[in-house]
């Protein structure tokens, strides 16, 4: 019965990573480039929230919200004073301006909120629904981050296979100039694919400080990493392999903690992700691309 | 030349002084390389006018550049006698200028269908898009085949369909075509062209871009040459077809 608690432990987890790689591997597929500054997105949205309702005492719903509306303009507004004059530019110089944004986020967070870790109210009551006598115990936040991930896994393929914007994305992802031939506007695309990214860290904010409650500028940056490694382990670019790579994620993180060491439980999931990426470079479900001369 | 009498009576002839698309002494570098040198000429509404040349002569570049894609350094181009040179590429679709880009670039991993809806993109209502897209399919049977297949799974032929088929879904008043015979067997580049003058007799004014000269020149109104970014001689199609200067360089013989 531990052994289906830590499952259902390590799936909850995964849910969160799976909420932030989708940010990860969205705008990777568009804007071919890695945002490394989307794990301190969420740490502002978690911030956004626990003011809303710590010190505002607004709903916890409203405090979501308005988290996810911050954090969309501010994936926005880094997109284009950042990136989007790097739109030609080596994918380096990409990369380490997105290393520099990341700074730039976390110690702005610090100036701000200063270092020292926040209690984070969760969003909803604490609790547990208890099964077999109490063996088997279900938070009520294990069940809301669930609950949510899935929601989100279903709209988001909804969004990016049926409608006109989504198919838009598609385009753009397989080629840009094509795509600008058809009337796309693709740097509007591009920022609709920051924005969505960017909503969508704050609520992995929100439900990542819900279950481990302490809150710093540093928060944000080692899940970001944890999802992003569990999107390039499902396939980057590849929305259900992000959300199959970071479940997978989240339950070895989880068996690793109560099985072998929770000090050891990091190195236990990068070992796996290098395994796997020797087996499959592509990653689970990535698609080897032939680059054509 | 009784096909030439009728491109003539089409109606959208009538304004036949001021031209569809007026390029007018362009130059465009790729960083120091000077791509294009002051290149100008014209296609008026009902033609099909084709710019013929060797590889590297500038045939390309010089679409991209009416698409937006480049910029010119000096130089205008006008459609329906507005300038397009500041204009982004996505508006300048709206205003009727699509392009077939060369290798034809269709959306390989999205389905036939949502191939043709992305060509659509700029239109707004969902009836006439499912009007245009049964066009489409009457035009290309093929297409209606294999709407559901992923387009990356097409033949090379039916892959030039597909990509005509998408800038038809634009509804342009110009549209641009960039050699669509590369890499076709002859059946089939046989075939494109004859859809070519089938979509120019539903009245679509067409650019084409070639280097099967040949080809190319049989189907047009008027010709241009090109070599190494500049615009050597023009004239009919039929004048450039018997040319000895055209025939020794192009035409092979």
């Amino acid at each position: 019965m531990t052994f289906l608690n830590f499952f259902i432990n390590g799936i909850s987890l995964g849910s969160i990573y799976a909420i932030i790689a989708l940010g990860y591997t969205m705008v990777y597929g568009i804007a071919k480039m890695l945002n490394f500054a989307h794990g301190d997105v969420i740490m502002i949205g978690a911030y956004v929230c626990f003011y809303a309702i710590s010190r505002y005492k607004l709903p916890a719903f409203v405090g979501v919200i308005g988290a996810v509306l911050i954090c969309t303009i501010l994936g926005i507004i880094v997109e284009r004073l950042a990136y989007k004059p790097l739109r030609q530019a080596p994918s380096l110089a990409v990369l380490i301006t997105a290393i520099g944004v990341s700074y730039l986020l976390q110690n702005s967070a610090l100036l701000m909120w200063s270092s020292n870790p926040k209690f984070f109210k969760p969003i909803i009551a604490r609790g547990a629904f208890k099964f077999f006598d109490g063996q088997l115990s279900i938070s009520h936040i294990t069940i809301l981050t669930i609950a949510t991930c899935v929601l989100i896994m279903i709209a988001l393929s909804v969004f990016i296979n049926r409608s006109r914007l989504g198919k838009a994305m598609r385009a753009c992802s397989e080629d840009k100039g094509a795509a600008q031939l058809m009337g796309i506007n693709v740097n509007a695309t591009i920022s609709l694919t920051f924005a969505i990214g960017s909503g969508l860290a704050a609520i992995a904010g929100a439900l990542l400080c819900s279950a481990y409650p302490t809150l710093t500028p540093t928060t944000g940056s080692l899940p970001g990493i944890k999802a992003f490694t569990a999107a390039v382990f499902g396939g980057i670019g590849s929305i259900p392999g992000a959300f199959l790579g970071c479940l997978m994620l989240g339950v070895i993180e989880i068996f690793a903690k109560s099985y072998i060491s929770s000090q050891l439980s990091d190195a236990v999931v990068f070992a796996v992700l290098i395994i796997v990426l020797l087996v499959k470079p592509a990653g689970l479900l990535g698609r080897m691309t032939q680059e054509k001369v | 030349m009784s096909e030439q009498n009728k491109k003539e009576a089409l109606p959208q002839n009538k304004n036949g002084a001021s031209p569809l698309l007026k390029v007018d002494n362009i130059n465009v570098y790729y960083g120091s390389i000077h791509a294009i040198k002051g290149i100008s000429f014209e296609v008026k509404s009902g033609e099909i006018v084709t710019l013929i040349g060797a590889n590297g002569a500038g045939k390309s570049t010089t679409l991209n550049t009416i698409s937006g894609l480049l910029h010119p350094t000096t130089g205008d181009i006008n459609f329906l006698e507005h300038s397009i040179v500041k204009i982004q590429p996505h508006k300048i679709v709206e205003q009727g200028i699509a392009q077939v880009p060369e290798g034809r670039r269709i959306f390989a991993q999205m389905t036939v269908r949502e191939n043709l809806e992305m060509g659509a993109y700029i239109q707004s209502d969902g009836n006439e898009i499912k009007n245009d897209i049964e066009k489409v399919y009457e035009l290309f049977p093929r297409l209606k085949e294999r709407r559901k297949q992923i387009a990356g799974t097409l033949s090379g032929g039916e892959q030039q369909m597909l990509a005509m088929g998408r800038a038809l879904m634009s509804r342009p008043k110009l549209l641009m075509l960039d050699e669509p015979s590369m890499g076709l067997a002859p059946i089939l580049v046989e075939q494109i062209f004859k859809i070519i003058a089938d979509v120019h007799k539903t009245g679509a004014t067409i650019l084409l871009v070639e280097q099967n000269a040949q080809m190319a020149l049989s189907i047009a109104d008027r010709g241009y040459v090109m070599e190494t970014g500049k615009i050597i001689t023009t004239g009919t199609g039929k004048d450039l077809l018997s040319s000895d200067e055209i025939k020794k360089a192009y035409l092979g013989g």
